[in-house]
């Protein structure tokens, strides 16, 4: 028989690992902030294929009377394409004539035009309104569920974990500077359901455990469960870590953005479960349980 | 046990099912023709959207005309006319969907010209013949039909044109004016620009009247069919607009295929390498999973989306973890002494559980996601629901019975086989 893990008696090296990460998530944060796309603020993105590498300058030409501040960007296998990302929400009729513009400068098809998004800021704010109600309101059932199949300790601890796996997934945005779009929404809650599922499958464990073991001996507790669930939990993380980075080796720009905060969002789910959520529920079981003890022993 | 027993029954049983499994994948994803009967491949049955083929997407967001607030039925009968003004300029599919109280999104697939298309939708198209002092004659509600339509003018040269047919009040109102007007200048006024300022020659009696200036026969068309629309009720403004050229989205497509291949086989190759023989079966499995999902996304008529592709390849790792944490189940058992099928048995019996509860927890994230977000969002959700229930489905039943049948085949009584 292999030996239990020591995941109770090194709750410090955890908290620590997790208090590092966590860190420098916020502090990227903080000094860079977030790559909000035009989806949470609005703005006009236009990818137009020339068929030809282009001068900025030209393309400049045609777009500054428009928007002096926009962005002019090249993309495509050959770099052929231009992409001018602005804050402004152009019309219909400003885009049809920049599109125009550069139709009779580089003689194209009407279907050279690959892409426009446009969205207003008021749709934007909406959205960002929505973001966060989304990720409360999926939390917020997520702990009545546990709590209702397990107990509430389980619950918070779980939750604990996931505002950890949040703030890092959003961490790995600010760092890598990722565009923040609607994809953002759907990303942080992929890794947060994910996240549940391990922690879920630690819980579960110490739920079924719990009867072969004394009634307050929750560090060996812990770590028999840990031991029991860790193969699986690593074996999980890898399958979906390698579906997932198929996606981002070989997917296109728009999946990779959003492929890469999951890959990391499997690796700390994964961890997080085990260290953040079962040290977590080993420390505050233990504490509630001393609180419990100590009106007796002054009686005593 | 019985040694070496080989179940003649259990392995044709075996030989069936993987066959089934493998022909049904075949059909899938190469597609067969018998006879008149053509089953095409799920490539080009399912159901994509404007993110893989191309298209228009926008959303409208209507203010009242006269500044009040929107009601319902205003709504709805401005999404009636912009299908037929979509309809008119024969674009196949249009979905136009109410969004909140006062938005409308509308999506139309693959169209080559798409600024024209969204210059269509959204215009209120309110047309009014004013007369030069200001008063207005009669409005696009008095037309009863409008055409596009090539006309030979006083110097014999063909130009395009659009007509129009007045109703019996417009009739009269329009011959009483030109009787007033004679000589002078009308203005016709579409959405208070005007568009063609003709002089009044002679009375017109006939109630009908044509609009010149048009730049080709495609223009006046769409002017004529604007017309025919009739003005919507309300002002709307675009909020949200996304186009995608046919190039861009089939090479999202083809790119994005190849990405989940690749990833498929990645997760089968783990699978055999961590379980040998039960990853084999897994795998089986997972095949049965991806048939499964694409065959009810198909008959469900569910969009899949760039988004969608992804939430389909992490529900494929997900699908994995119910098999996981049976198979590891089974181990135990088997450590503890058990024979074989009531390890499988019990492991089953224990891992139950487990999956239901991680996965409720899945399906509550996908659900808020499918309720609260909207669009591309909302795909990726539909598909981790679906993808989450149907791998449940696959792991608690089917590979079950897959394992069953291979233990009672007696092909192999090695534990190793099963990585135990």
């Amino acid at each position: 028989m292999k030996k239990d893990l020591k995941v109770a008696e090194n709750v410090k090296i955890w908290f620590g690992i997790s208090l590092v990460l966590m860190t420098i998530s916020l502090g990227s944060l903080l000094i860079q902030g977030l790559n909000f796309g035009i989806d949470f603020v609005g703005g006009t993105i236009v990818n137009i294929e020339l068929h030809t590498t282009f001068e900025n300058a030209d393309a400049r030409a045609i777009i500054d009377k428009y928007d002096p501040s926009a962005d002019v960007t090249y993309a495509g296998d050959e770099q052929t394409q231009v992409v001018i990302t602005s804050k402004e929400n152009f019309s219909t009729e400003d885009r049809q004539a920049i599109f125009t513009a550069f139709q009779e400068k580089y003689n194209l098809e009407t279907t050279d035009l690959l892409s426009i998004d446009t969205v207003n800021p008021s749709i934007g704010a909406e959205a960002t309104n929505n973001a966060i109600l989304a990720v409360i309101v999926a939390v917020g059932l997520m702990l009545l569920y546990i709590t209702f199949r397990f107990e509430f300790v389980s619950g918070i601890t779980a939750i604990l974990a996931l505002i950890h796996d949040v703030i890092v997934v959003v961490g790995v945005y600010s760092l890598f500077q990722i565009q923040v779009n609607s994809p953002f929404i759907a990303a942080i809650l992929t890794v947060l359901g994910y996240s549940i599922m391990d922690t879920v499958v630690v819980f579960d464990r110490v739920r079924e455990n719990r009867p072969k073991f004394g009634k307050y001996a929750y560090g060996e507790l812990l770590d028999a469960s840990v031991t029991q669930t860790m193969r699986r939990s690593i074996n999980t993380s890898i399958s979906t870590f390698l579906a997932i980075a198929a996606l981002y080796f070989f997917g296109v720009p728009a999946i990779q953005d959003f492929a890469l905060p999951l890959m990391v969002g499997v690796v700390i789910g994964t961890y997080s479960s085990i260290f953040n959520a079962g040290a977590l529920w080993y420390v505050i079981s233990v504490q509630l349980h001393k609180r419990k003890m100590k009106p007796t022993t002054k009686k005593a | 046990m019985d040694k070496k027993k080989v179940n003649k029954k259990s392995i044709a049983e075996l030989i069936i099912v993987i066959l089934l499994i493998f022909s049904a994948a075949y059909v899938l994803f190469v597609g067969v023709s018998v006879g008149m009967y053509d089953i095409g491949k799920v490539e080009n049955t399912i159901k994509y959207g404007l993110d893989l083929t191309g298209g228009v997407n926008v959303v409208l967001e209507a203010t009242g005309t006269d500044g009040q607030a929107v009601t319902s039925d205003e709504i709805d009968s401005t999404i009636s006319t912009i299908r037929e003004r979509i309809d008119s300029i024969g674009v196949s599919e249009p979905t136009i969907t109410k969004q909140g109280d006062n938005r409308i999104r509308v999506s139309i697939p693959s169209v080559t010209d798409q600024e024209e298309a969204l210059s269509l939708i959204g215009k209120t198209a309110q047309l009014e013949f004013v007369g030069p002092d200001d008063t207005v004659i009669l409005t696009g509600n008095d037309v009863v039909d409008s055409k596009g339509v090539m006309q030979t003018d006083s110097s014999g040269v063909e130009k395009p044109v659009v007509t129009l047919k007045f109703s019996e009040e417009g009739t009269k109102l329009f011959a009483d004016a030109t009787q007033k007007y004679l000589g002078q200048v009308i203005y016709i006024k579409l959405d208070d620009q005007i568009i063609s300022q003709p002089t009044v020659n002679v009375a017109i009696t006939n109630g009908e009247a044509v609009i010149e200036g048009q730049a080709s026969l495609d223009e006046a068309g769409n002017l004529a069919s604007l017309i025919r629309g009739g003005a919507l009720p309300v002002t709307l403004e675009p909020v949200e607009v996304r186009t995608i050229g046919p190039t861009l989205g089939q090479d999202s497509l083809t790119d994005t295929y190849f990405a989940c291949i690749v990833g498929v086989i990645a997760v089968f190759a783990f699978m055999l390498l961590a379980y040998r023989g039960f990853g084999f079966l897994a795998d089986l499995a997972l095949t049965i999973y991806i048939v499964l999902l694409l065959l009810i996304m198909t008959s469900l008529n569910v969009t899949l989306t760039l988004p969608g592709i992804a939430g389909l390849i992490l529900t494929v790792g997900m699908a994995v973890d119910a098999n996981v944490l049976i198979f590891e189940r089974i181990k135990d058992e088997s450590r503890l002494g058990k024979s074989l099928l009531t390890a499988i048995d019990n492991g089953f019996k224990r891992a139950m559980s487990t999956i239901i509860d991680s996965n409720a927890t899945v399906l509550i994230a996908g659900f808020v996601l499918f309720f609260m977000g909207s669009g591309s969002v909302q795909g990726f959700a539909v598909t981790l629901i679906l993808g989450t229930l149907v791998s449940m489905f696959t792991a608690i039943v089917i590979t079950k019975h897959l394992i069953k049948i291979l233990v009672k085949t007696g092909l192999i009584n090695n534990n190793a086989f099963y990585g135990l």
